[in-house]
């Protein structure tokens, strides 16, 4: 089937704004969106820049903004998106090139919040016991690819680009929550800023962004939860 | 512009990070990766890392060794897979110290689950071996070692992509990247390079691997006359999403999954009496292969079917929930309640650039390392995995050998200087650079990409023969001609991926040049690499190592001996 690849181009060195750039590629229903843009990229416009490298998901390489929706390209068929497709850079992000955006301040959010395991005691000869229960516990939070989708799809966050942003919350949410980490107090210090978990005004725009289905609100909400009624010990 | 580090890490995959962290303090080090760390590909790695912890049930290490022994059709150095096997639990042990969610039992302990050719009591039954977490045990290690390096201040250079190694005199002095952002060309100098820049299916035309997976490190090593071992034993995993080349983890079988044919007949049981569905990888690609052949495959066509229907929707939820997910998405299949349709898909480079077991780089037969140059991970060939890799043993590999490779170039660094950079250190990278930026080229390099992979698919796969790998190299012989003259639209200095998958495309033509000669070469049957014209083993003549060299007048070709310890070559029947 014919479809209509609406793209919006920027090179910042060259060009004064950003413009649309049609281009007209034949795919097949089951093709990703990424198929359809490596046709573009390989058969008329090697100028076309944007990132991607699993293709199945995972990576979380290619976050855009496609038919006004935030997805992973590479996890949207062509068969749900109907013969005009508009694709554009994730919002809120400053443009590198076309597709690709600076993804520096996302990280250095992410960095931020101390996203690694915190525990003062001196580990066992053999794993740290964790009961699958609390193992349950940071399962949702545990799948975050650092893709982008959610904080790029946040309101709050674009108003405010200082705004800790909803990935990064998410990934402090997953060791305040781990039965083995004992750094909660630490990162909710952090958090506990009106650019921190303040700046959510609870839209729900990062649950319907994220390509992992994490519920991330709620993620949020409980870290919220902890801040106002019950430190962690 | 110029930078100076004691070590240079190329590639933020789990070897690369695992390294890194074990460099810690002895001396400066930076980690240059062409993705954010997090998108590296051993985050698609689903299944499993293999250890004997014993959690579920007996498990010794000696047995993990057999295993992988025999796994690799008797090419592994047993010297390497002893180490593996044995450091694979304390390496484990520590992921978890360092936060990994891995799975539980009832009782708080590392889940484990049973993996393809991995048994107890030397090849009785199968074993669970395999530590996981859900169906994405490699993000999961990903993120723990990023998130550990975070710790640390590691410092990264996101989005740099090698362009050359640095020796003069015999040592290595440095490298060279291209800032991706900027179009500059960077020089490190530094004592100790490690190369650990994953693998290279993209060779293939149906692929597990992630686009950006070209062999950088390994064609680079190769263009410093550093031979390329075994690289005719490449894996391909049987089950890939059909046509997609998706990799549906071993897991789903290690849960009880089957494959089943056309008649609905669980086949693996004629292959493969004790372990069936769980004998090791080539064994069920050739397998589906023959069902195919047969006029056995889903609808007379080239897959077959993967069934875990009968495990039920918890069980599915609970272990295999992205690959539920991937049939959802990409096919519109709920493996909880009907088959997957797959087939095999290229998947892991047994072969790579040779090293020792503490990740040197070695430049001949005589095990010669070349000082300074490390290798680790699936771009290695220590060789651990021999003529064909088990599930959950690549993960273990990184994590085992990384940390080997960094606590080497620790001693390395402290009792080192650094060597001088050879003049013009820049002309070679910047020379390529030049010409596919500015030369009066025209060909494609998506078109050569397009016709190199299906060569490659349909000649070097999973049954070989002769004359259809000949066919293969001189074909590739005829890319590398047309690829002199790759013209590109993007002459810009700004994320240029275009100018980066043409520099990638002449990595995969070398790559794939060394591999089919290797292959044509190789007459026997052995792990992966299968010949229908030399259907058999033969230790007589073929126990021992490629050694593949680029020289002026094509690839030439010296074999080393493998290291037999404790397992003598038996028949590999399952």
């Amino acid at each position: 089937m014919q479809v209509t690849l609406k793209i919006q181009r920027f090179n910042p060195q060259v060009d004064a704004r950003p413009y649309w750039k049609e281009y007209t590629v034949e795919v097949d229903p089951s093709d990703r969106l990424l198929d359809a843009l490596h046709q573009v990229k390989w058969v008329q416009d090697g100028t076309l820049a944007f990132r991607r490298s699993c293709a199945h998901g995972i990576c979380g390489s290619d976050a855009m903004t496609i038919n006004n929706v935030n997805r992973l390209a590479c996890k949207v068929l062509m068969a749900g998106l109907g013969p005009k497709v508009t694709v554009e850079p994730l919002r809120g992000f400053p443009i590198v090139k076309d597709l690709v955006v600076d993804m520096e301040p996302f990280f250095d959010k992410y960095r931020s919040i101390k996203p690694y395991l915190i525990n003062y005691d001196p580990p066992p000869p053999v794993e740290r016991y964790q009961d699958p229960k609390d193992r349950a516990r940071i399962d949702d939070t545990t799948r975050c690819i650092l893709c982008g989708a959610c904080t790029g799809s946040c309101p709050s966050f674009w108003g405010n680009r200082e705004y800790v942003g909803p990935a990064a919350i998410v990934q402090a949410h997953r060791f305040i929550f781990d039965s083995r980490d004992q750094g909660a107090n630490e990162r909710l210090e952090i958090l506990n800023d009106r650019n921190g978990v303040w700046r959510c005004r609870t839209i729900f725009n990062c649950v319907g962004a994220c390509p992992r289905e994490i519920d991330v609100t709620r993620a949020i909400g409980e870290v919220k939860k902890l801040l106002l009624f019950n430190r962690m010990v | 512009m110029y930078h100076s580090f004691d070590a240079v890490i190329v590639g933020a995959g789990g070897a690369g990070l695992r390294a890194a962290l074990e460099l810690g303090r002895a001396g400066s080090v930076a980690v240059l990766s062409k993705l954010y760390p997090t998108r590296s590909h051993t985050g698609a790695a689903q299944g499993g890392i293999g250890a004997a912890l014993g959690n579920s049930e007996e498990d010794l290490w000696e047995w993990h060794m057999f295993d992988t022994v025999k796994g690799g059709d008797y090419l592994v150095d047993q010297d390497a897979a002893e180490i593996l096997a044995h450091e694979a639990v304390e390496t484990v042990y520590e992921l978890e110290h360092w936060g990994l969610p891995f799975d539980r039992t009832p009782d708080g302990r590392i889940a484990q689950r049973p993996f393809g050719g991995h048994t107890h009591h030397f090849g009785q039954g199968p074993v669970r071996r395999s530590c996981y977490a859900a169906d994405r045990t490699g993000h999961m290690i990903l993120q723990t070692l990023y998130q550990q390096c975070v710790r640390n201040n590691v410092q990264f250079f996101d989005e740099y992509h090698v362009l050359d190694l640095l020796v003069r005199d015999g040592a290595t002095c440095g490298l060279t990247a291209y800032q991706i952002l900027t179009g500059e060309i960077h020089t490190f100098r530094a004592k100790a390079v490690l190369f650990a820049t994953g693998g290279m299916g993209r060779m293939f035309k149906i692929t597990s691997n992630a686009h950006a997976l070209t062999g950088d490190g390994p064609a680079i090593a190769l263009r410093h006359g550093v031979p390329l071992e075994d690289m005719e034993f490449f894996q391909f995993h049987p089950t890939g999403i059909r046509k997609m080349g998706i990799l549906i983890t071993e897991a789903v079988r290690g849960e009880g999954g089957i494959l089943l044919n056309n008649e609905g007949e669980r086949f693996m049981e004629r292959y493969s009496p004790t372990l069936r569905d769980l004998a090791p990888r080539d064994i069920v690609s050739r397998a589906i292969y023959l069902e195919i052949q047969a006029g056995r495959g889903i609808n007379g066509q080239d897959y077959v079917n993967l069934d875990a229907s009968h495990l039920g929707r918890e069980v599915v939820e609970a272990k295999i929930p992205d690959i539920a997910d991937f049939c959802q998405t990409y096919l519109g299949v709920n493996p909880a309640v009907e088959p997957m349709p797959v087939q095999p898909t290229a998947h892991y480079a047994m072969g790579g650039i040779p090293t020792d077991v503490d990740g040197r780089v070695l430049l001949d037969e005589q095990n010669t390392p070349l000082p300074g140059f490390y290798a680790a991970g699936e771009c290695a060939c220590v060789s651990v995995h021999g003529a064909n890799r088990l599930g959950t043993n690549s993960l273990v590999d990184l994590v085992v050998f990384g940390r080997r490779a960094g606590r080497d170039m620790a001693r390395f660094i402290t009792q080192t200087d650094f060597a001088s950079l050879p003049p013009d250190c820049e002309c070679l990278a910047c020379a390529e650079v030049e010409r596919l930026l500015h030369g009066a080229g025209s060909e494609s390099a998506a078109a050569i990409r397009r016709e190199l992979q299906e060569v490659m698919m349909d000649n070097v796969g999973v049954f070989r023969i002769e004359g259809q790998i000949q066919a293969a190299v001189d074909k590739v012989r005829q890319l590398q001609e047309r690829y002199r003259r790759v013209g590109l639209q993007d002459k810009g200095a700004r994320f240029n991926t275009e100018l980066l998958e043409a520099i990638e495309l002449g990595y995969l033509l070398d790559l794939a040049e060394v591999t089919a000669v290797s292959a044509l070469a190789r007459r026997e049957s052995r792990g992966a690499h299968s010949r229908e014209d030399y259907p058999e083993r033969d230790d007589e003549n073929w126990l021992k190592h490629t050694l593949a060299y680029r020289t002026d007048n094509g690839v030439a070709l010296k074999y080393k001996p493998v290291s037999i310890t404790r397992f003598q070559p038996k028949p590999r029947t399952y």
